[in-house]
């Protein structure tokens, strides 16, 4: 190499508010173009796809004008668990604690909260059978589950040093498997002619819709975006959580008690899970059955990298992400394409953020290189 | 800066200005550097023959650590030019875009905050990173060239051990190690022996006048003005960013080069009030503690604090100071024995407890413990007050408060930051430890409001000030005594125990050695004393 420049990466002191928001948009369209070269070579005219995913995701201009909301109520519908699992990932990996283990803990919120609307109308006939208080109960048993289920994982590091990504990345197959077991076995709706899934909740178990299939469970999300918000940067738990995640041994030094703060943060990440089973049980399926499992965990974790860590922008990107998984769908439906376009899309978009992160962290410098020989005297 | 180009011929520079003189091994000439807010060097020159030592001084803040960084590629000048100069001393500029520029120059540094990796070992710290390292590492000869690399200079350090495990001292000779290893002929030390004791700093100065005699160019940075005197061959000062003077040592004094830094004359003696000490507010007793290595390293150790008192401990570091230190604040568990702080037996309870019961800690490990670097300054000093009011409301924190909280430390401790909302990592060495000692001494004052009788524990709190913050902070120390407080106060200067302590206790192989006035004693029998060849 003598070429007379030479390019360096120098790191930046401080970031100009227009690179951070400029490196992001440019990631993105740097991963569609791309994507606009796959989807050349899957033998589709790229830009009829790209407008196939955005009418998939939002709608038309002339469904809008006849009222049709239907395809951005369902974009808003996969947004919801996006929220919820994202924050869930927010709140763990604040501390560096990687908790991989959203899927599973989604997945015990969700059977937790079955079995309050399966049989705790049979076990306690007194409970009053209403939505005002039989959400609630089952609300609270997602949380419950998943902040068990995550639990697991929290002990485990906080007492014994035990790794937390591979243990929580190996009970989500355990959850997983549990939930199959139960809703194909013990839990089978009898009279659902081999059906695999439980029974139908009863009615007053359902989230109320807003409009479409979307439901309450949107109200939820956004409000635990809003404490997550809180808890982040205006109480001590917040800042327990920060000091932990930068320096142990300062969080320590400053009288911040390891073990329960482990504890306590996977319990508020599981709970978050949790109730993401919660809101696609109570107020999609409407039974256990499959399709509770499908990645949302997974896809959390990618929410809550992208918006670096941030509530406010985890709401943006779960609907940006779930915008795409829809408009995916839709692609599949129209053009023939594989259903797993969308999250093809959502990996290229992941690897260009990340890869442009570099951009916002680093100045790249172009320097001509001195002369070999140039002598002073 | 100013690169020349192919296409562009080289200014001449000035001409050497004594022709008997050694040739030039490099010169930094008009570099200037702003950061967000600061101006840490303002057309700053600086020129080191072979085989010189030459010393940077200036005040904390004064941009030493920000000069050198710009000399090892870690950052790019605004402006300015660097020059090095071969055998004949005939200049050539160049661009230094990295790190691994400077080491293809033949240029290393040591850095005020040591960047080895805890987690690997000597060997494999001195070869990180380096160019041309096979895939596959024969670790036995690796381990076999530092331990003859370490012979050579007279540097010894456990070559297979853990970073985890070894002193600062030897972290320190790993670090001198790791830049001779990669063939530096231009060696910068940045504040090499701020965390050594009188012995290790006397060997460094040995090691740095062999290399010297070897025709090494070696840049220094240190606060301790002895020491300049007696190492360097000359010495740039710098104030606020600038040159004040480049001088022959020979030529000046400690108060000459005290006022060029500062500004202003600086006190070298302190009144002390007269305190009657109070009851015995820390109490420590026959504890035995392990230390990271799992070797013993308190055995049946006994102390006591009064109130008003300063107890001085002296020792060469590794003589279980960092192990005494953490078992008074409940950082390390004491095997035996028992900790009581104002009647209240604390022994074993957890940090935040010795925290409520009005410890404070001054760690002698800035960066490892005492400071989140990433984190704003703001939240950095209120590590001690965020779980009370004014800054907390319930489960709730009043970001507002902390940060006028901060405002507040900064103005009163003359932290030199562009303001609370700074990474901590960004501040200057000496001001990052204004900080903690600002928040120490505050949760201290704190304490004792809620009718607590405060405790400091105060581990080497003027390493790396500046001679006039090194007075600040005196001052304050004996303030708290005036005011009540029981300070535990471990230091590797005897002339500075002698000064501050009204007793001191000298430690040697986690024992303590002696406890003495230091109207009823003398430097060399603490010296003895240290060595474990005495007893009181
Ligand atoms: N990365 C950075 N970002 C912003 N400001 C910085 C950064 N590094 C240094 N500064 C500022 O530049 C000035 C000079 O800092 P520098 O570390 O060079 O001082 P120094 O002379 O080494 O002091 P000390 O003796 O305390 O180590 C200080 O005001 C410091 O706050
Ligand atoms: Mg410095």
């Amino acid at each position: 190499m003598n070429l007379p420049y030479r390019i360096t990466l120098e790191k930046r002191l401080d970031t100009p508010r227009i690179v951070l928001w400029l490196v992001p948009v440019v990631s993105i369209l740097i991963a569609l173009a791309f994507g606009a070269i796959v989807l050349a070579f899957a033998g589709a005219n790229p830009l009829e796809a790209y407008g196939q995913i955005l009418t998939g995701a939002f709608g038309s201009l002339t469904a809008w004008l006849d009222g049709q909301f239907y395809a951005v109520s369902e974009t808003v519908v996969r947004t919801v668990p996006l929220i919820l699992t994202g924050l869930a990932v927010a709140v763990a990996f604040r501390m560096r604690f990687w908790n991989i283990g959203a899927e599973g803990q989604l997945v015990f919120g969700g059977v937790f909260a079955a079995w309050v609307a399966l049989f705790l109308p049979g076990v306690i006939p007194g409970i009053p059978q209403t939505p005002w208080v039989y959400l609630p109960l089952m609300a609270l048993a997602a949380v419950a589950g998943g902040a068990i289920w995550a639990l697991i994982p929290a002990f485990l590091k906080a007492y014994l040093e035990v790794d937390e990504i591979i243990t929580t990345i190996m009970l989500n197959f355990v959850a997983i498997l549990t939930y199959q077991y139960l809703f194909t076995g013990p839990w089978k709706d009898p009279e659902g002619q081999g059906f695999p899934g439980s029974a139908l909740f009863p009615e007053f178990t359902w989230l109320p819709r807003l409009t479409g299939r979307v439901t309450l469970g949107l109200v939820l999300a956004l409000a635990a975006a809003v404490v997550v918000w809180l808890v982040f940067d205006h109480t001590k738990l917040g800042y327990e959580i920060a000091l932990m995640g930068e320096n142990p041994e300062a969080a320590r030094y400053a009288g911040v008690n390891r073990a329960s703060i482990i504890i306590v943060v996977m319990v508020l990440s599981g709970g978050l899970a949790g109730l993401a089973g919660f809101t696609e049980t109570a107020g999609i399926s409407h039974r256990l059955q499959q399709g509770l499992a499908i990645g949302n965990g997974f896809t959390g974790i990618i929410v809550a990298w992208v918006a670096k860590l941030r509530p406010g922008w985890i709401v943006v990107v779960a609907f940006l992400l779930s915008a795409l998984f829809v408009g995916g769908d839709q692609l599949q439906i129209s053009m023939g394409l594989p259903a797993s376009i969308g999250a093809f899309f959502q990996g290229m978009i992941l690897l260009f953020i990340l890869g442009g992160d570099v951009f916002t962290r680093y100045r790249v410098k172009i320097t001509r290189r001195p002369a070999a020989v140039a002598v002073e005297v | 800066m100013v690169v020349e180009g192919h296409d562009r011929p080289t200014r001449p520079s000035a001409p050497v200005t004594d022709p008997t003189a050694a040739p030039i091994a490099v010169a930094l000439r008009g570099i200037t550097k702003t950061f967000p807010g600061v101006l840490a060097n303002d057309h700053v020159d600086l020129e080191v023959r072979r085989g010189e030592i030459h010393a940077l001084l200036g005040e904390n803040g004064a941009g030493k650590s920000t000069l050198m960084s710009v000399l090892t590629g870690l950052y790019q000048p605004d402006q300015g030019r660097i020059l090095i100069g071969d055998e004949a001393g005939r200049l050539r500029p160049v661009t230094i875009a990295s790190p691994r520029d400077a080491i293809h120059l033949g240029i290393g540094m040591v850095h005020q905050h040591f960047k080895l990796v805890p987690t690997q070992t000597v060997a494999e710290n001195v070869i990180l990173g380096m160019d041309g390292v096979p895939f596959v590492l024969d670790m036995a000869t690796v381990e076999a060239e530092v331990a003859a690399l370490s012979e050579r200079f007279r540097m010894p350090v456990p070559v297979s051990a853990y970073i985890w495990q070894i002193s600062v001292g030897e972290q320190q000779r790993v670090e001198i190690l790791k830049a001779l290893y990669r063939g530096a002929e231009i060696l910068i030390l940045d504040e090499p022996t701020a965390v050594l004791t009188p012995q290790e700093a006397a060997e460094v100065a040995a090691t740095l006048r062999a290399l010297a005699a070897e025709g090494k160019a070696i840049i220094f940075i240190s606060h301790k003005l002895d020491e300049v005197m007696t190492v360097a061959d000359r010495v740039t000062v710098l104030r606020k960013g600038r040159n004040v003077a480049t001088l022959d040592v020979a030529a000046t004094d400690k108060h000459q080069l005290a006022e060029l830094m500062v500004g202003r004359e600086v006190a070298t003696t302190i009144d002390k009030d007269d305190v009657e000490p109070g009851p015995v507010v820390l109490r420590i007793d026959g504890v035995v503690a392990r230390n990271n290595r799992g070797i013993v390293a308190l055995k049946d150790l006994s102390l006591e604090v009064r109130a008003g008192e300063i107890l001085g401990v002296a020792g060469v570091a590794g003589n279980g100071q960092r192990e005494l230190t953490e078992v008074v604040t409940g950082l390390r568990r004491a095997e035996q024995g028992t900790v009581t702080v104002d009647g209240d037996d604390l022994t074993d309870r957890a940090p935040v407890r010795f925290i409520d019961a009005g410890v404070s800690h001054v760690p002698s490990d800035r960066l490892g413990r005492g400071l989140a670097g990433n984190l704003p300054l703001a939240d950095n000093m209120a590590m001690k007050a965020y779980r009370r009011p004014p800054i907390a409301a319930g489960p709730m924190l009043r970001r507002d408060r902390m940060r006028a909280f901060a405002v507040d430390l900064i103005e009163r401790f003359n932290v030199d930051t562009p303001g609370p909302d700074t990474p901590a990592r960004n501040l200057s060495g000496g001001n990052q430890q204004k900080a903690i000692l600002a928040r120490e001494i505050t949760a201290g004052t704190r304490a004792r409001e809620r009718g607590r009788r405060p405790v400091l524990i105060a581990a080497y709190p003027t390493r790396g000030l500046d001679v006039g913050a090194i007075e600040d902070v005196r001052s304050h120390l004996l303030r708290q005594r005036s005011d009540g407080t029981a300070v535990l106060f471990i230091s590797e200067e005897l002339d500075e125990l002698m000064m501050m302590s009204d007793r001191i206790a000298v430690l040697h192989g986690g024992e303590v050695m002696g406890v003495v006035t230091p109207a009823e004693t003398t430097i060399e029998e603490l010296g003895l004393m240290m060595a474990g060849e005495m007893r009181r």
